[in-house]
């Protein structure tokens, strides 16, 4: 007991609980003195939860370095937390292999939680007419699931960022350590406070939260928009943390283009996280203010405009897609040289690539809002804008296909959801162009169609390459790795089901299924595929299952596999499994280029000196 | 070279079978106007380059996986091959143009769907939690089914009370938003006479997915003696308020005593309602009216506040009493 209450985690969580009725009672206690009401649920649950964020992570104790600095005193930096067993997961931590481990536990909690809430409203919409849910519920679970997942997304990619990058480049860790345990820690509270909008009368508004539909939405709205407002900053400060780690700690001899690939990619995604996200919690807070305040920006009444929020909104939300999608296919690209035995087909296209997504991305957000109202000659250079994206996404596919060719094709999990990632992430950039061109997109706009195509660029750009990430490092992360049976069940329990739930949101959204509805006409003739679309949802779903008990049972009891093997050229496999505390003990020094598989003699790295 | 050799051809198959089996199942609804063959024009060609780019894509992925795969005993890696400039400029510029071009034609059929014909009959659509409403200016009629002559621009002119809405009609293909504050427009020009549905799609609040009104597409003569029988006919209360209820109050509340979102109106007239706090109320005339203008006045017991939005700008007087005429006929 005492343990389990010394844990970072329980600490925060008590602190935080302690602090939303600090806060709540000091909203009152103004109140009072004011001579007003005592109780006003929106400002003090709005208060309440905000510093009973920060609460929890005095609580975890995130901050007391920072307050030790400020006074002058002395705070250590060689901490050594691997004493402490799986509870270091559970506490603070200045290692980045730790903290990127915790982001990876809590975006799959956040996965499942999210894959959940999908599930519950796909069994509801097996049939038409309501069966179980209510539509105010079906709107909050659906709305709800859409901003978990984004949440688990960006998690999932911080991971896979901060446990790989500074082992890519040869770092002892990352450049602000501290910071990059705050930019973890702040997402747990903002996760909490999200989802409580479940249990505070919930929202109706999709993840979008367009007001003025949010204006007057439950309390959940609230919820809903500050945690979202607190991930972000988990995102700005990360993506800040990435980008200075790259510019500064690289190895010897890592020039920008000898740097493996998925160190380009996660530049081009820092870079968005760290300029863009700014926007969304701007949009979100301009909303909370509106609400509180009465302050008009969106309502038309005082002079507001609800299409000045999408604009906002959208500035982020779509260069977000490029921030779900770039690592993953950062991960192809690094991957796929391993299995097939060759270079990276063309590796300075597929580099300039990324950066060329990340840029164009930023300026063709009003792709999402050619039925808006907006004015109406805005959409011609945004179709234009939009179409230029199809270029670098082409530059990848083309090349990945050249890299196969000519190799001596291996196969191992990992490389099965490669492949399968770059098939629906295909469907899902094919799909692109016909709502990217403003006349076709008059009828595919807030359709299934555009579910099933987003969907297929979530499940090809992140979670197929993202699982192939965690069969192809888990090793490196535990000594052990993950049972291949297992893998390739889990691989062909998503894979098809996948393809098939995706093909058919497609084709009902063609013939009029609208999207984010409760329920739909039986007479529209949906029914059978919709009744498809939930079993194969169910079938997805078990893949996810059959996962998490691969990774419980291998993390235990896995085959050992301490040594390099996937024979790969990387530096985090010249030294062994599990990676020590403080990475390399030898100074590294890149010798070659990073993908010359099937050159004789050639190394990427090379260890200097003796222990 | 013998491998191309093999892979084009596959390709091509590829490509004109995808294309074929898309194109045999039927994509996309009845094209029921002018717009719609100009969108459906757009999306033939995009099928075209979807079908070929998957095909160029997959089958060549596939291919060079079988036939490069490491066989047995094998150790080695393959070719040593870290690029060429020459192919990486080739699929970079190729799909650029392509792009552009895609656009440019996406451009020019935009044009097309908006040209003005200055002869189109004007309506004005209004949308609501969770209704449509639409009035004919010239006639002055105002109806819960948007009626169409056939072959004739209409320009709809849209606004909406509350929160946003989309008019969508999945025949017609076009789509536009309806935003409070501003006055956003569409043009469509019928070409098939037929029923067809109008969804909203912008989530807008509990009963989205019920705000669906009837588009019917008639001749010119069928349209003018529906016009002249809705100025001329004289409407008995009861059955004008049911015509009202139909357009904004049937997606919340059913009148045979199913549940929805809001409390039935079979045996409502004249019945006590208890009240979320516990009284209760007789549900006279006064009870009814208030009920529409003020609904959170008198919350029912079992349902929540703020669902239902108020009437008052909506419903003038005459409307309300025909209203709660129609409740009373369903009542004791």
């Amino acid at each position: 007991m005492k343990k389990f209450l010394s844990l970072g985690l329980i600490r925060g969580l008590i602190w935080q609980a302690i602090g939303t009725a600090v806060g709540m009672g000091f909203i009152s206690l103004i109140r009072v003195l004011l001579g007003m009401d005592v109780w006003a649920v929106e400002p003090a649950a709005v208060f309440g939860a905000l510093v009973g964020a920060f609460s929890f992570l005095g609580g975890v104790g995130i901050l007391t370095d920072w307050f030790r600095w400020a006074q002058g005193k002395e705070t250590t930096d060689e901490l050594d937390d691997s004493h402490l067993g799986w509870a270091r997961y559970f506490g603070p931590s200045l290692d980045h292999k730790v903290i990127g481990i915790q982001y990876l536990i809590f975006s799959l909690f956040l996965m499942l939680v999210g894959g959940s809430f999908a599930l519950i409203f796909r069994t509801e919409l097996a049939e038409a007419q309501m069966q179980f849910l209510s539509p105010d519920l079906y709107n909050t679970i659906m709305s709800l699931h859409g901003m978990i997942m984004i949440v688990s997304i960006l998690l999932g990619v911080a991971a896979f960022m901060n446990y790989l990058v500074p082992l890519l480049i040869g770092a002892k860790d990352m450049a602000f350590p501290r910071l990059n345990s705050f930019s973890f820690w702040i997402a747990v509270p903002a996760g909490i406070i999200l989802l409580s909008s479940l249990l505070t009368g919930g929202f109706d508004t999709g993840w979008t939260g367009y007001p003025p539909l949010s204006a007057r939405a439950p309390l959940g709205m609230q919820m809903f928009f500050l945690g979202v407002s607190l991930a972000g900053y988990s995102s700005i400060l990360g993506g800040l943390n990435l980008i200075v780690t790259v510019m500064r700690y690289r190895a010897n001899g890592m020039t920008a283009f000898r740097m493996p690939i998925f160190v380009w990619s996660a530049m081009a995604t820092s870079l968005i996280t760290l300029t863009a996200t700014q926007l969304i919690g701007l949009s979100f807070q301009m909303v909370m203010l509106q609400r509180l305040f009465g302050l008009g920006f969106f309502d038309p009444i005082k002079g507001g405009n609800p299409i000045l929020f999408q604009h906002l909104f959208w500035f982020y939300s779509h260069p977000a897609v490029y921030v779900f999608v770039l690592p993953g296919l950062g991960i192809i690209s690094e991957l796929l040289p391993v299995f097939v035995r060759k270079p990276l087909f063309g590796y300075r296209w597929v580099a300039m690539s990324s950066l060329g997504i990340a840029l164009v991305g930023f300026l063709v957000w009003a792709h999402h809002m050619f039925t808006s109202g907006m004015q109406e000659y805005l959409r011609v250079p945004f179709m234009y804008s939009t179409m230029l994206v199809a270029v670098p996404t082409g530059v990848k596919f083309f090349s990945w296909v050249a890299t196969v060719w000519r190799g001596k094709i291996t196969f191992a999990v990992p490389m099965y959801f490669l492949l399968v990632g770059i098939v629906v992430f295909l469907l899902g950039g094919l799909t692109g162009p016909p709502s990217a061109v403003v006349s076709s997109d008059l009828h595919l706009q807030d359709t299934y169609y555009i579910v099933g195509h987003f969907h297929e660029t979530m499940f090809g750009g992140y979670i197929f390459p993202f699982f192939a990430a965690i069969f192809y490092w888990f090793p490196k992360m535990t000594g052990r790795r993950l049972s291949e049976k297992l893998g390739k069940i889990q691989f062909w329990l998503m894979g098809p089901s996948f393809i098939i739930m995706s093909l058919l949101m497609m084709r009902i959204g063609l013939l009029g299924m609208r999207r984010r509805i409760a329920d739909y006409d039986p007479t529209m003739g949906f029914q059978p595929y919709h009744f498809t679309m939930t079993v194969m949802g169910f079938i997805t779903g078990l893949g996810v299952l059959v996962f998490l008990y691969n990774l419980v049972t291998s993390w235990k009891n896995g085959e050992l596999a301490t040594d390099n093997i996937w024979n790969s050229r990387s530096p985090e496999w010249q030294v062994p499994s599990p990676m020590p505390v403080h990475n390399y003990d030898r100074d590294l020094e890149v010798v070659g280029e990073p993908y010359d598989y099937g050159l004789a003699g050639s190394h990427y790295v090379a260890f200097k000196g003796g222990k | 070279m013998k491998h191309f050799a093999i892979v084009a051809p596959l390709v091509l198959i590829s490509t004109w079978l995808v294309h074929t089996g898309l194109t045999a199942i039927g994509l996309l609804p009845v094209e029921a106007s002018l717009q719609a063959v100009s969108i459906d024009a757009q999306i033939q060609i995009q099928l075209w380059l979807i079908s070929f780019l998957f095909s160029l894509i997959v089958v060549t992925l596939f291919y060079g996986l079988v036939v490069f795969r490491r066989r047995p005993g094998e150790t080695g890696d393959g070719a040593h091959i870290e690029g060429s400039t020459r192919l990486e400029i080739a699929w970079t510029l190729i799909p650029l143009i392509t792009v552009l071009v895609l656009a440019y034609l996406g451009a020019q059929s935009l044009r097309d769907i908006r040209r003005v014909d200055p002869s189109a009959m004007e309506v004005d659509v209004t949308a609501g939690q969770w209704y449509w409403s639409f009035a004919y200016p010239d006639s002055g009629v105002t109806s819960d089914t948007l009626y169409l002559p056939i072959n004739r621009q209409v320009l709809l002119r849209m606004n909406s009370k509350d929160v946003i809405h989309s008019f969508w009609v999945p025949q017609f293909r076009v789509k536009q938003d309806l935003v409070p504050g501003q006055t956003t427009e569409l043009r469509v020009t019928p070409t098939l006479a037929g029923e067809y549905p109008l969804l909203c799609t912008e989530l807008c609040g509990t009963s989205h997915a019920y705000m669906v009104a009837k588009v019917k597409v008639v001749s010119d003569a069928e349209f003018a003696g529906w016009i002249s029988q809705q100025t001329t006919a004289v409407v008995d209360p009861v059955v004008q308020g049911r015509q009202l209820s139909q357009q904004y109050c049937a997606a919340c509340h059913s009148v045979d005593g199913s549940q929805k979102v809001g409390p039935t109106w079979l045996g409502l007239a004249g019945s006590n309602v208890p009240l979320a706090d516990g009284s209760s109320v007789l549900a006279d005339e006064a009870y009814l009216k208030n009920s529409i203008l003020n609904p959170n006045l008198n919350i029912v017991a079992g349902y929540s506040p703020n669902v239902m939005p108020s009437f008052s700008g909506t419903l003038d007087d005459a409307k309300v009493s025909a209203l709660v005429a129609y409740i009373q006929s369903l009542g004791k």
